[in-house]
């Protein structure tokens, strides 16, 4: 039994410590009486069937692990167990699974499966919960399966799971840091979610791993700032103190430019002479470049977010936003965390510990901070010493001419303390107060030399070697003081005072001619029963006579030294020896004998009474490192403000309207395009309209174009509607093929030159971009203005004559002319998308997993105002024809088409994207991503042999090429189908293999929101109504109760979860506990209303009409599991 | 089920590191202190681990073991926030150690026991104690040290708070938070911990979800479990992790639904000796007991809330909706919690409700000292002031006391000079006084310093500041509760210097 030795160490070992309070300790029963036996009956009980045997044997085991005693070789009887059934022995073996593992790595090896097997659990707390067990296990071997579930668990649904693989990250970098370039990937990722519950932990991993690339915060710092105070709040102090430190490198100082006069000012009273200089230099150095400061608006967004966290009932949130006040803030508003701090000192003493440390060390840099809060500072008596002595420091901070009389005042009552360190730590305070004030520096005095004539002795000593401090700035006016403390030798007892006085009798013996010989022939009579550093005092200040005295001293100088000579201790051996070969001249001595007086009557520099917190603010406050005042392992530094901002553009992100917007190819894109949106924003409300549905009409080959729109499109997410009018855009489209149609013909030319372009600028994306595109603006301006004019009355005439049928017919003939264009514009794409990874490296997402599917380039994208617009125009005179709406935006669910295993590592996913289908609005349009995980090119990717059911049509992807190892694409396919949920099979074909999949549409998918009033809304579905009446009631009406669960009260869920569950657009409603969602199945465009009812308390009903019977119940099953959710 | 792990051993091969896994066995061996010199690398962190140390240190049982273990995490910086926690009693017995990450050994709470020695009072050991390797993080409550283990830089209030957090955890699970209890209970404190962490890092530490995970013994449930068997880990999954509302627990219910709010206000305050305040504070706080079904929304308001000068909240309460409004909007957690804690702004003047007329002296000649302290109500707006209790430290210098009061008890204490009078109710008619003589170390001089006075009292029905809630109303559910709000005040800090 290999374990067996160290188990006895481990016992001989703890016996020492304290072992006989174990014997009577009620749970352990004097287990150790007999060990071996013990550990066999454990083992028995763990063998044997009934789960509380095992139960009681864990607990006892448990027991005797947080004892610290050693149940190592219980380990293969226990690891059985970890499958067992019942949930509190499965925990507690997870708990021994994780003390003793790292010692027996074989068996702990044993366990593994289980843990796998928890990984793919359906339930997302036992797949956390497995996670978590699993990356806890401190055992080498398994580096490689770890790191493969963090990085599944990553992208796992459950943002909870997500959470756990966060904090899994450091304990496998702690294991193997080796890892680390395949942890950052992780981080990256998880940096980029967008729930409060993963934030607080991936920042930790952060801080953990890569605390220095400092990169990857970029384009996650605004949602940071903003999701700050949901965060739970241990997430928020290791945010916050990481945002303190990007701060730093990424913003300008706010106090550069900052007068120093007022502060300069106060230092030149009480300042040192060389702090002035250097302050002046500062000054000077500021002066010649300021330039008037603007604050960037992120480094006001993280001050604004970070504020209400001051009101956190936790210390140490409390105290990291502090610090990041103290650190960040300008100087006029770094007071409001006085306040908040002042409050701490209410909670316990630990935490007043470490408060009052911070802000003694603030109060040195911002004194008028803590100034209104000086009373809070007052020390009671029943104050535990060490914070006595905090508070002092920080009373002696705040002292300035105005307030020193109050605080003297307070002092006094202090020095009567029976606390005796806390005095002692008084006196040298008033001694602080008195050099940094010179108003006060002769009351002090005078106050310290009548604390001579105190009682107790340490207040004598203490006030002794303070008042030495004091006199040794200004000599000559105090000999006085000298004379009185000469006084003081004949009662004074304790040593350091007494050393003190004698010295300072030496050194400023010419002050006291008369005094000092006598003091030294007293200092001579009782030169041996002295301490040991009063007798060297006694040598100092015979010697120092001898030189300016000779006369009245020689004598009594010779007879010091003799004494010495025979001294017991060699030190004063040694110095008496030394002095007299220094002083007194012989033929032998030295050179030196002619500095001598040089040597012991040098000016000596006044010692600098300063406090132990100053320049400790070069630390992080509030972090050990400050409260150590020495670096501690694993600090990062506070890096200094930089000189030139950097660019602050790369916090830019591209939130799109769409919740799979943040893209790879999508974002290489972007930057050049925001920049000529933002340029034509005016514009962009009188243009956008026609050129966008322009383009769209005159050919998909606008795709690139229509992306910025997107783009811009963010600001109105929640109510925007991109693609508002694929109704409208039919009719529109015959006016651009009379209008524009050279015009296209122009563009597209213009359209194949610039993927080259990109592709060849790559990453210097805003210059070329913003050159080439104005022209073509205004070329596009041009057309939209002509198309403008003649469409407005053809519009008109269009609706009003509308008919379902009519619409569809030109639709279906414009499908046909464009399905050209189209697939060359779709053939020209995948280079493009390939060249992204590649432009911007650091927002490449890792290979694992797919990323989110790209937005569909689609051509109906419609910026907000836009929306406007057409709701003028659409709601006078179409109540018949509702316009179809952009999709509302819930979370878009991917589903798997093809897993990596299936498909030879190349992974599909699709998603609905939700986004008309550009060629054929009977279509819907699905996205599809595919990835290449191979490490090999893969070619020809394409649809082959289309199986649709009856009636059914897909309008395959165009081929892709070639796919690159590690790279991913992502295409459109249009499939109607049909109203139905039935899946559309069909063949994924690479150059070498073909694989079958289908798309199964969920019921939510088969339709497309439309727009309406609360009054077309109520007329259809009374319409619809009457429909049901003449055949069976039920027939287009499905009701249902539902409840809804807590988190789905709030009007946002309740909306988030319908969209989330269908493709419907909400329809405004009057009344509060209403919801109306309208939509048009894609194919038959049969209207489909939604009503959600909200009844008292959790109760609500559900009602769906419809004359497609079958989507309507489907619907209603759907919408009640999504909100059930 | 054996094919995963084996993958996993192959990988390891190809990767190169058998070494490194050679090296983790090794220590199963016996005799790890002769293996040393082979393993250098965790030899030479380890050997200064030892230097560091004071010779007594290598007693520590589990040096050979922990030596041997290879230190890995010190190659990196990165190592977890709290590496292991120890509890020490008064005595200074290591009574239960939990470790979240490698086993720290318990030699390292040596460093601690040296930092006691030299601090004369268990308040003032110092919370943070750097040791060559590890920094100690320690809190000091209930007479039991708390000590965290700590390997890198890390805020020590983050510790700090979180210590405090598992103590008022205890506190709520097992009523009283002291070594007899959590011995009895360690298999529960075990669990919870391991909850509250996960790798040094909190996770849990909202009570109401720990509560769900593992369910707090009670005398009937111990007497249900015996008998059927069942256990005290909840069977449930920790749903409320997943919630936005990670306070409140899922599936409350009541028969009597009632929701009850105390608004405690405490006087901090330093008397002169000669009466006159030095400095005096409101610091109040809302306690709340809410007992409601369901997910109630509730919002209190305030008569004046621009009394409040600071305040902090729990996370339910809706700060947007305060800052706006100066309304409380929240869904409260099941059962008692701390709503808010405020402060009432220093200009308003603060109202002493009672003074204490005292005449203490002592006089150089004799060895004798006079004693009189008279207590009386001041402002208390016709309330009577009630549970009062005078404390004083008297000097050492002090042998003993004979007095009489005129009402309640008074005990002195002669080896800790503590002198207590514990009053009870102020009759405004007739003030409570005690006097009498001290008598004094013969021979000593007179100490030079009076003795400081604390007072501790309550006031009932009456908050101080004159805060009031105006009402409080619940939306999202149906039943009407029943409302209940108390007000009080208290002595918080309350010294009169003599």
């Amino acid at each position: 039994m290999a374990a067996s030795p160290a188990y006895g160490e481990e016992k001989g070992g703890s016996s020492s410590l304290g072992e006989p309070e174990y014997g009577h300790d009620p749970a352990s029963g004097g287990i150790f009486s007999s060990d071996y036996k013990r550990h066999d009956d454990l083992k028995e009980m763990l063998d044997s069937n009934k789960d509380s045997l095992k139960l009681e044997a864990m607990k006892r085991i448990v027991a005797m692990i947080a004892r610290g005693k050693n149940a190592s070789d219980l380990f293969p009887a226990v690891v059985k167990n970890v499958a067992c059934k019942n949930i509190e022995v499965k925990k507690l073996v997870y708990v021994y699974l994780v003390r003793y593992a790292e010692e027996q790595q074989d068996l702990a090896l044993l366990s593994i499966s289980t843990f796998q097997r928890g990984l793919k659990d359906p339930n997302q707390l036992i797949r956390a919960s497995a996670l978590r067990v699993l990356s806890s296990i401190r055992v080498p071997i398994i580096v490689p399966i770890m790191m493969l579930a963090i990085k599944e668990a990553a992208s796992d649904m459950s943002p909870y799971v997500r959470k756990t693989a966060a904090h899994a990250i450091p304990k496998l970098y702690s294991l193997d840091s080796d890892q680390k370039d395949q942890l950052i990937e992780v981080i990256e990722k998880l940096l980029a979610d967008k729930t409060t519950l993963v934030a607080g932990s991936v920042v930790m991993a952060f801080e953990e791993v890569c605390p220095e690339r400092i990169d990857l915060i970029h384009k996650n710092y605004r949602k940071l700032c903003n999701l700050l105070i949901d965060v739970e709040e241990w997430g928020q102090v290791v945010i916050i103190n990481m945002l303190t430190r990007y701060a730093r490198t990424q913003f300008l100082s706010p106090n550069q430019n900052e007068s120093l006069l007022e502060e300069s000012a106060e230092k030149a009273f009480y300042g040192s002479e060389d702090e002035d200089a250097k302050d002046a230099k500062a000054e000077a150095a500021s002066l010649a470049k300021r330039k008037p400061y603007v604050m960037d608006p992120d480094h006001r967004l993280l001050l604004r977010n970070t504020k209400p966290l001051l009101q956190s009932r936790n210390a140490a949130v409390v105290m990291a936003v502090a610090q990041l006040y103290f650190h960040l803030a300008p100087k006029a508003e770094v007071g409001v965390i006085a306040k908040a701090l002042v409050r701490l000192l209410r909670s316990h003493s630990e935490v007043q510990y470490v408060v009052l440390q911070n802000v003694a060390t603030m109060s040195i840099k911002r004194r008028g901070m803590f100034e209104p809060y000086l009373k809070s500072f007052y020390i009671r008596s029943t104050d535990p010493t060490q914070i006595k002595i905090l508070k002092l420091e920080v009373l002696t901070n705040l002292a300035n001419e105005t307030n020193i009389s109050t605080i003297l005042r307070e002092f006094q009552t202090y020095i009567r303390s029976m606390d005796k360190d806390f005095v002692a730590a008084t006196i040298q305070a008033i001694g602080r107060c008195a050099t940094n004030i010179g108003k006060v520096r002769d009351t002090c005095l005078n106050g310290l030399v009548q604390l001579l004539s105190n009682r107790d002795e340490l207040v004598v000593a203490e006030s002794v070697v303070v008042i030495k401090k004091l006199l040794q700035m200004q000599p000559a006016q105090h000999s006085e003081i000298i004379k009185h403390m000469a006084k003081l030798t004949d009662n004074i007892q304790v040593p350091m005072a007494r050393a003190s006085i004698l010295w300072l009798i030496g050194e400023y013996c010419e002050h006291v001619p008369k005094i000092a010989p006598d003091v030294l022939r007293k200092m001579a009579k009782s030169f041996t029963n002295e301490e040991d550093i009063v007798k060297l005092q006694v040598i100092n200040l015979a010697a120092k006579l001898y030189l300016t005295n000779s006369k009245q001293s020689k004598l009594l100088t010779q007879y010091v030294l003799n004494l010495a000579k025979y001294d017991q201790n060699y030190d004063i051996r040694d110095r008496a020896r030394f002095i007299r070969q220094l002083i007194v001249p012989t033929e032998k001595s030295g050179a030196l004998n002619k500095y001598a007086k040089k040597l012991f009557l040098a000016q000596k520099p006044a010692p600098i009474l300063e406090s132990s917190f100053k320049d400790r603010d070069h630390f992080q406050l509030g972090s050990l490192s400050h409260l150590l005042n020495a670096k501690a392992v694993g600090y990062q530094e506070l890096p200094d403000w930089p000189d030139e901002a950097p660019d602050p553009s790369v916090r830019n992100v591209e939130v799109r309207g769409a919740p799979w917007g943040a893209h790879v190819h999508g974002r290489a894109k972007v930057p050049e395009w925001t920049k000529c949106t933002s340029r034509e924003k005016r514009k962009e409300k009188v243009e956008k309209p026609f050129y966008s549905d322009s383009e769209g009409e005159s050919g998909p080959t606008e795709s690139a174009d229509s992306e910025p729109e997107s783009v811009s499109e963010e600001s109105g997410s929640s109510s925007s509607s991109g693609s508002s009018s694929s109704g409208s855009e039919e009719e529109e489209e015959e006016d651009e093929e009379e209008g524009s149609g050279e015009q296209s013909e122009d563009k597209e030319e213009e359209e194949e030159k610039r993927p080259k372009r990109k592709e060849k600028e790559g990453s210097q994306k805003a210059a070329p971009g913003s050159a080439g595109s104005p022209s073509e603006e205004e070329e596009e301006e041009e057309g939209a203005k002509k198309a403008k004019k003649k469409k407005a009355p053809q519009g008109r005439k269009g609706r009003a004559e509308t008919s379902s049928e009519e619409a569809s017919a030109s639709e279906s003939s414009s499908s046909g002319s464009d399905s050209g264009s189209e697939t060359e514009a779709k053939r020209r794409k995948p280079p493009s998308s390939r060249a992204g990874p590649k432009e911007i490296s650091l927002l490449d997402l890792d290979d694992f997993t797919p990323p989110p599917p790209q937005p569909v380039p689609s051509s109906s994208i419609v910026s907000t105002s836009l929306v406007t617009d057409l709701e003028g125009l659409t709601l006078t005179d179409t109540s018949l024809a509702p316009a179809l709406l952009s999709p509302a935006f819930g979370a878009v669910r991917t589903y798997e088409l093809l897993h990596r295993m299936a498909g030879e590592g190349l992974s599909v996913e699709y998603c609905f994207s939700r986004r008309p289908f550009p060629g054929d609005p009977h279509m819907v349009a699905v996205q599809i991503q595919i990835s290449n995980n191979t490490d090999a090119e893969v070619k020809s990717l394409r649809v082959s042999e289309p199986k649709p059911l009856s009636g059914m049509r897909i309008q395959e992807f165009p081929e892709i090429e070639r796919l690159a190892p590690g790279d991913t694409a992502s295409v459109v396919m249009g499939i109607d189908f049909c109203d139905s949920t039935q899946a559309a099979n069909f063949q994924l074909c690479t150059h070498t293999r073909h694989f079958y999949v289908s798309i199964q549409p969920p019921v939510g998918e088969l339709m497309a929101p439309v727009f309406m009033s609360e009054n077309e809304f109520k007329k259809e579905q009374e319409h619809l109504a009457r429909l049901g009446e003449g055949k069976l009631t039920g027939m287009s009406e499905i009701t249902e109760k539902v409840t809804l669960p807590e988190k789905c009260r709030s009007d946002h869920a309740i909306v988030q979860q319908v969209t989330s569950a269908a493709n419907v657009g909400r329809v405004p409603c009057g009344a509060d506990n209403e919801y109306r969602f309208a939509a048009k199945t894609v194919t038959s465009g049969s209207l489909v209303l939604i009503t959600l009812e909200r009844r008292e308390g959790a109760a609500a009903q559900l009602t769906v009409n419809s004359e497609k019977m079958v989507i309507g119940t489907m619907l209603v099953k759907d919408i009640v599991q999504a909100l059930a959710q | 089920m054996a094919r995963t792990p084996l993958l996993g051993l192959s990988a390891v091969a190809v990767s190169g590191s058998p070494n490194q896994s050679a090296r983790c066995q090794a220590p199963r061996g016996s005799g790890g202190v002769s293996r040393v010199p082979i393993r250098a690398p965790g030899g030479v962190v380890c050997g200064r681990r030892d230097a560091g140390a004071s010779g007594w240190v290598l007693r520590g049982g589990g040096g050979a073991r922990t030596r041997c273990r290879p230190v890995r995490s010190w190659g990196s910086p990165a190592a977890a926030m709290i590496h292991s926690l120890f509890l020490i009693n008064a005595s200074g017995d290591i009574f239960l150690e939990k470790h979240w990450k490698s086993v720290v050994s318990r030699s390292v709470c040596d460093y601690f026991f040296e930092a006691q020695e030299r601090a004369s009072e268990a308040e003032n050991v110092p919370p943070v104690i750097p040791t060559p390797h590890h920094y100690l993080l320690s809190v000091y409550r209930h007479k039991i040290f708390f000590v965290a283990v700590i390997q890198s830089e890390v805020p020590p209030l983050f510790v700090i708070e979180f210590l405090h957090r598992v103590v008022d955890t205890f506190q709520d699970y097992f009523g009283v938070c002291s070594e007899v209890m959590i011995k009895d209970n360690v298999v529960v404190v075990y669990e919870v911990l391991e909850e509250m962490l996960d790798n040094g890092f909190p996770l849990a530490t909202e009570s109401n979800i720990l509560k769900e995970l593992i369910k707090p013994p009670t005398i009937l449930r111990t007497v249900v479990n015996t008998i059927t068997g069942s256990t005290n880990v909840g069977d449930q999954l920790p749903t409320g992790q997943l919630s936005v509302v990670p306070w409140r627990r899922t599936g409350v219910k009541y028969t009597n639904n009632e929701a009850y709010f105390d608004v405690i206000e405490e006087i901090d305050a330093i008397i002169d000796k000669s009466g006159s305040t030095i400095t005096a504070e409101i610091q109040g706080v809302i306690d709340a007991c809410v007992k409601l079904t369901g997910m109630p929304d509730l919002t209190l308001s305030f008569m004046n809330p621009r009394l409040l000068d600071d305040v902090s909240f729990h996370p339910c309460v809706r700060f947007k909706r305060w800052e706006s409004e100066r309304i409380l909007s929240f869904i409260p957690p099941d059962g008692n919690f701390r709503l808010l804690s405020y402060h009432v702004s220093a200009q308003n003047l603060v109202a002493i409700p009672v003074y204490v007329k005292h005449n203490i002296s002592f006089r150089d000649s004799s060895s004798l000292g006079r004693f009189e302290i008279t207590v009386g109500p001041k402002q208390t707006m016709g309330k009577t002031v009630e549970g009062v209790m005078v404390t004083s430290q008297m000097p050492k210098g002090v042998l003993n006391m004979t007095l009489t009061p005129s009402q309640g008890t008074h005990i002195f204490d002669p080896v800790t000079k503590l002198l207590s009078w514990d009053v009870g109710k102020i009759n405004p008619q007739k003030l409570p006084s005690l006097k009498g003589s001290m008598t004094l170390q013969a021979g000593t001089s007179k100490p030079d310093e009076n003795p400081t006075i604390n007072l501790q009292f309550k006031i009932q029905q009456l908050a101080i500041s004159g805060l009031k809630v105006n009402r409080l109303d619940m939306y999202g559910e149906k039943y009407k509760p029943f409302k209940g709000i108390k007000y009080m005040t208290k002595a918080g800090k309350f010294q009169v210097r003599t």
